[in-house]
């Protein structure tokens, strides 16, 4: 009781100023999700503080965002299958439609006019318009043997207004163009590996990776020779090793690249692992303080920030991307579910879900510069992210 | 009858099910958030399902109480579900696929 009224007391001047709209650039601000009561904050990274409270987005476990091309909008995809579109000028809905049972996540195109959600259930992915989010395609998954559509997850834009992304129960990769929106061309690529559970674009734009949980090893699909079809890297990784139990899946979106080498969470393990990017060979293990979650890049690739899986999820560590050593260990609290660089990186965001906050580290000093009141914030999502691919 | 299942199974698989002492008043709160916050990573906060299976009680109704009780704190092996036996109690396992079962998860 006394935690739900805290965050509400505190939060109550918020909702009177969402009427007028701000005359302002967008570029410094994002957006923190607060899953439990299906609303978001739309956040100022400069001023440090909440501009809006937006409310009504639905069932926002899991859920994801990616920006509109002007920064303007925010695409919200929610578990419930809601995707909103939320303006963040005004602080208020745009448009809101639930187009599928139980979606996962999303992405824009290339030129920003068409969002792709993707859906656990009933499976596939369904195209809108950005604009008034009419349905411009939809595409089934493949059945199970159960009769149902399968889990389509780790979806992401590619260049060439493509849409890649993994189905978890059929083992396949999928390439969706939508260059012509009146007649999307599929390519299946089938037998990819067991169980793809989350899939990733490099930053610029030509590999697709669909990480695996029934196996050893990453799927890779080269998106500029897609007719090579999909190989498989890193397939020694942990063979023969007991792994341990995961209790929550690790995210491979934003994958962290520093220089030459990619930087991403072992499953059932408690490292980080590094590869080389252009033999795409394991060069090296970082043992870290529990199953890692996310692992992220600051912008200029010299650190890495790692947050981790229950029961670890009170502490973030750095690692320094060069010598490959930790550096700090911060205990940030229970339930630390996300954390966002300011475009630049001169300041990292961590939402801290227990403690019903956001916590703002200068990530040279890892000093905590400032705290934002959230309802159970999750994800935080920065506007630059609008011209990023895969993201 | 699917009571008496659930009873007999209970009685072979694991004496302790879910008839044994219910946990504190804060214990119970503690696993209901654990529920929604830790489960709800896979099964979705509200359990309506995500990577893992919806936890609602038309979607268990063909586990027994003991089958469920079991699949917590075991996990599905070759599965992403994981063994929760290190942080709960066969007891509170029990208490929860009660819940589950009876479609009483509010907080
Ligand atoms: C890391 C992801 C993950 C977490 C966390 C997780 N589960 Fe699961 N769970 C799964 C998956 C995946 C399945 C489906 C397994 C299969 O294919 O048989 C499952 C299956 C189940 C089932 C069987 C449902 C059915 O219809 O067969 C129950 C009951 C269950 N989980 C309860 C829980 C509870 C309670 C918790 C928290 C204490 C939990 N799970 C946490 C992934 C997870």
């Amino acid at each position: 009781m006394k935690r739900l009224l805290l965050p509400l007391l505190l939060f109550l001047p918020l909702a009177a100023i969402a009427d007028d709209c701000l005359l302002r650039g967008t570029g410094d601000l994002g957006v923190v999700i607060e899953r439990a009561t299906g609303s978001l904050q739309v956040v100022d990274t400069t001023a440090h503080k909440a501009l809006f409270r937006v409310e009504g987005l639905g069932d926002l476990s899991h859920a994801s965002v990616v920006y509109s091309r002007d920064e303007r909008y925010a695409y919200v995809f929610g578990r419930d299958g809601g995707l909103t579109k939320v303006d963040l000028l005004c602080g208020r809905i745009a448009k809101r439609i639930v187009q599928g049972g139980n979606s996962i996540g999303g992405a824009i195109s290339q030129d920003g006019r068409l969002v792709a959600v993707s859906n656990y259930e009933p499976g596939g992915v369904k195209v809108f318009s950005s604009d008034d989010l009419s349905l411009v395609a939809d595409i089934p998954a493949t059945r199970t043997v159960k009769g149902k559509g399968s889990k389509t997850v780790g979806l992401v834009d590619a260049p060439g207004e493509r849409f890649v992304f993994s189905l978890y129960d059929t083992g396949e990769i999928w390439l969706l163009g939508m260059k012509d929106p009146a007649h999307p061309r599929l390519t299946k690529f089938a037998g990819i590996g067991r169980q793809p559970y989350d899939g990733l674009v490099t930053p610029d734009g030509r590999y697709y990776i669909a990480g695996l949980f029934g196996e050893d090893g990453l799927a890779k699909l080269d998106l500029w020779h897609p007719e090579k079809g999909v190989e498989r890297i890193l397939d020694h990784y942990g063979k023969g090793e007991q792994k341990l139990p995961v209790y929550k899946m690790p995210h491979l979106e934003g994958w962290a690249i520093a220089g030459n080498r990619a930087f991403f969470p072992a499953v059932g393990h408690h490292e980080v692992l590094v590869m080389d990017m252009e033999s795409w060979k394991e060069i090296g293990r970082i043992p870290v303080h529990g199953q890692p979650v996310f692992v992220m890049a600051r912008p200029d690739g010299r650190q890495l920030w790692v947050n981790f899986a229950f029961p670890d999820n009170d502490t973030v560590q750095v690692i320094d991307s060069e010598s490959l050593k930790i550096v700090d260990t911060l205990k940030t609290g229970k339930g630390t579910l996300h954390m966002e660089f300011t475009p630049r990186g001169e300041e990292v965001w961590i939402s801290v879900r227990d403690k019903d906050e956001v916590q703002i580290y200068d990530t040279d000093t890892r000093k905590l510069k400032g705290r934002l009141q959230a309802r159970k914030p999750s994800g935080i999502f920065f506007t630059d992210r609008a011209h990023k691919t895969g993201l | 009858m699917v009571r008496t299942l659930s009873l007999l199974l209970g009685l072979t698989i694991c004496p302790s099910s879910s008839w044994a002492a219910a946990p504190s008043p804060a214990r119970q709160q503690e696993l209901l958030y654990l529920l929604h916050q830790d489960c709800g990573a896979c099964h979705g906060m509200r359990l309506k399902g995500g990577l893992g299976p919806a936890l609602t009680p038309e979607n268990l109704s063909a586990l027994s109480e003991a089958q469920i009780q079991q699949t917590i704190l075991e996990g599905r092996p070759g599965t992403p579900m994981p063994p929760w036996k290190p942080f709960m109690s066969p007891e509170e396992a029990g208490w929860l696929a009660d819940r589950l079962k009876q479609g009483k998860t509010t907080e």
